[in-house]
């Protein structure tokens, strides 16, 4: 099982990756997303093997590890906020541009213009 | 003892559920968010002025013991990045009342603003890496509101890289954590101390190394700095001070923190963070020699400095530790200074670049004078606060024989010098603009922002007249960090 779960957070991962490395904005936030739930797969696999329930009677020997629990909890909310704020973001650049595509630095290209107008007049701007 | 601990966490989080509330009228909201700065700044002197005479200090909250329950820990290092963290906050607080613009429009800037002070607090004063996690995310949270604050297309545009880089880095470091928690079973820095010691020594550089990584995006260093330069300068003004000031500066807290406490000396990365310091320092400056936008130097700027922190963090001497931590303090005010001033003259003449700009010294002789002090102190010359730190950095180079990363920091100064000269010599000299562009301000608006800018250059002034006490706290610090038994002793024995 544990197998398993380590190759579902593994396959998240890598198609997250992919998507990130896209230009267009709803694919970022797709890819983001699944980042995120191969991470929190991961934290919970770090708690090792399952076992019972915590806290509701039983041998504790056979408790499986809360903490991760807990802490994936965490993650997982603090995860759909930034996803839910990205998408409100990527709503608004679509809004404003009727586009999705990450534009390149204005102030990047004008400047590496200006380097190379430099180069061939031969002297700085 | 827990309330000077717990206050400069919980003391922001009420003050914005409080701003909240008072949305209606933003005269209360600023009552309120200055309020709770200045109490804040008052709790975080009296925090360190009690843990540089009675040592480390912690809490645990809720009651759960140590390695389970959420621990908040002080030792000097702590105490002194939260002085001045909100002492920064403050002045920037007051300027962005006198700024038109964001701060008046958005009935959301206050509450996002306190929550900010409330994670950067968290961040610092945390002994729990899952809790810095949060810690971070509650800090990003509120910093990706900030740099979108009134959603300008170019805002959302440079916003969407950095929320995305920031998501990533958040990943990593939840990934970093599971790590962790599989190889040791627990997440708390001073547990984790004794237990990351016993680990095989390759899986113990692997998570030393992917920490690096995580808090090196954090605090922008070479490579992972380029969406630093690109998302700061859109920002409202205040807003991209503070995260100059602070946000990559709370990156370089973590670095230095999970270096020294979790990692046994002889294993830690050292000469991977000398190299990547230098190349930070270099890359960094020649980015800032090529941009024309104050803002943009100055972000550029931003990267190079931080070079000079990881300089001193990968030397892992006292002296070198000592260097970083003064440093630290310098950078904070010095930098959050210049870009105020850089919203002073976009505010006066509706641009930062360069090309547009002439002859400001005649225009607003008080804005070059408060230019032109932290600009050279950024450069580190004499007598000014960066003087004083490069020099401790440069001596603890010397000591520890590390005259390459020496050498290419003096350069680098120069090169610093230089492009702050640019700015001056284009903005502040050259003939008297011809026609006067400038929106003028009322009276009042425009003393809270001067006001504020002249205080932190007062505070940097009073850097470098107080640098011999200071050192000698920066190096009790660093003796801290080098010898950890007394806070591992504090948060597990207390």
């Amino acid at each position: 099982m544990t197998v398993l779960l380590a190759v579902t957070a593994g396959v998240l991962c890598a198609s997250g990756t992919y998507l990130v490395l896209g230009r267009q904005l709803s694919r970022v936030v797709i890819g983001v997303g699944l980042l995120g739930h191969g991470a929190n797969l991961v934290l919970v696999l770090s708690g090792g093997d399952g076992g019972d329930p915590a806290f509701v009677g039983g041998d504790a020997a056979r408790f499986a590890d809360p903490l991760p629990q807990a802490l994936v909890l965490t993650a997982i909310v603090i995860t759909f906020g930034v996803v839910a704020f990205l998408l409100s973001l990527a709503y608004r650049s679509w809004r404003v541009r009727a586009d999705d595509e990450v534009e390149d630095d204005v102030e990047d290209r004008r400047v590496a213009r200006g380097a190379a107008h430099a180069g061939e007049d031969g002297a700085g701007s | 003892m827990s309330a000077l601990l717990g206050g400069p966490v919980l003391l922001p989080l009420l003050g914005a559920a409080l701003s909240v509330g008072v949305g209606r009228w933003r005269n209360a909201q600023r009552l309120v968010g200055v309020t709770t700065l200045v109490v804040d700044a008052v709790a975080s002197i009296a925090l360190l002025h009690r843990v540089d005479r009675h040592g480390v200090a912690s809490v645990q909250a809720g009651g759960w013991e140590a390695p389970v329950g959420i621990t908040l820990v002080a030792d000097r290092l702590a105490a002194i990045m939260l002085v001045v963290a909100v002492l920064v906050l403050l002045a920037v607080l007051v300027y962005a009342i006198g700024q038109p613009g964001a701060e008046e429009q958005h009935v959301g800037f206050h509450p996002v603003y306190l929550i900010l002070a409330a994670g950067i607090g968290a961040a610092f004063l945390t002994g729990d890496l899952f809790n810095l996690f949060v810690a971070f995310e509650v800090m990003l949270m509120a910093s990706y509101a900030l740099i979108t604050l009134g959603g300008r297309p170019d805002q959302v545009r440079s916003g969407m890289t950095y929320v995305v880089i920031s998501l990533l880095a958040s990943t990593l470091f939840l990934l970093a954590l599971a790590f962790v928690y599989s190889a040791t079973g627990t997440l708390n820095m001073a547990d984790l101390t004794t237990k990351i010691a016993a680990l095989p020594g390759g899986l113990r550089s692997g998570l030393a190394l992917l920490l690096v990584v995580v808090f090196g995006i954090k605090a922008a260093i070479f490579p992972l700095f380029s969406w630093l330069p690109d998302s700061y300068p859109t920002a409202p003004t205040p807003v991209t001070a503070v995260f100059a000031g602070l946000l990559t500066k709370v990156g370089v807290y973590a670095l230095l923190r999970s270096q020294t406490l979790l990692f046994p000396p002889g294993t830690r990365p050292g000469t991977l963070l000398l190299v990547v310091a230098a190349l930070t320092m270099v890359v960094g400056v020649l980015g800032a020699i090529a941009q024309n936008d104050i803002k943009r130097i100055l972000s550029f700027h931003i990267v190079s400095q931080i070079g000079y922190m990881v300089m001193g963090i990968g030397l892992f001497t006292v002296a070198g530790l000592a260097g970083a931590v003064i440093y630290i303090v310098h950078h904070i005010v010095v930098k959050t200074t210049l870009f105020l001033v850089a919203g002073l003259v976009e505010q006066r003449t509706g641009t930062a670049h360069l090309d547009e700009l002439t002859g400001l010294r005649r225009l607003e002789p008080v804005l070059a004078v408060l230019f032109i002090l932290p600009a050279l102190s950024l450069a580190g010359l004499p007598p000014f606060s960066g003087f004083v730190a490069k020099l401790a950095l440069v001596e603890a180079g010397l000591d520890a024989g590390a005259v390459v990363v020496v050498g290419v920091s003096l350069a680098v100064s120069l090169l610093t010098l230089l492009s702050m000269t640019k700015i001056w010599a284009n903005a502040f000299w050259g003939p008297d603009p011809s026609h006067d562009t400038g929106r003028t301000m009322t009276a009042p608006r425009q003393a809270l922002m001067v006001g504020a800018t002249a205080s932190l250059v007062v505070l940097s002034l009073a850097v470098a007249v107080a640098a011999g006490p200071l050192y000698g706290l920066s190096e009790r610090a660093a003796r801290d960090l080098v010898d950890t038994s007394a806070y591992v002793h504090e948060v597990l024995a207390p």
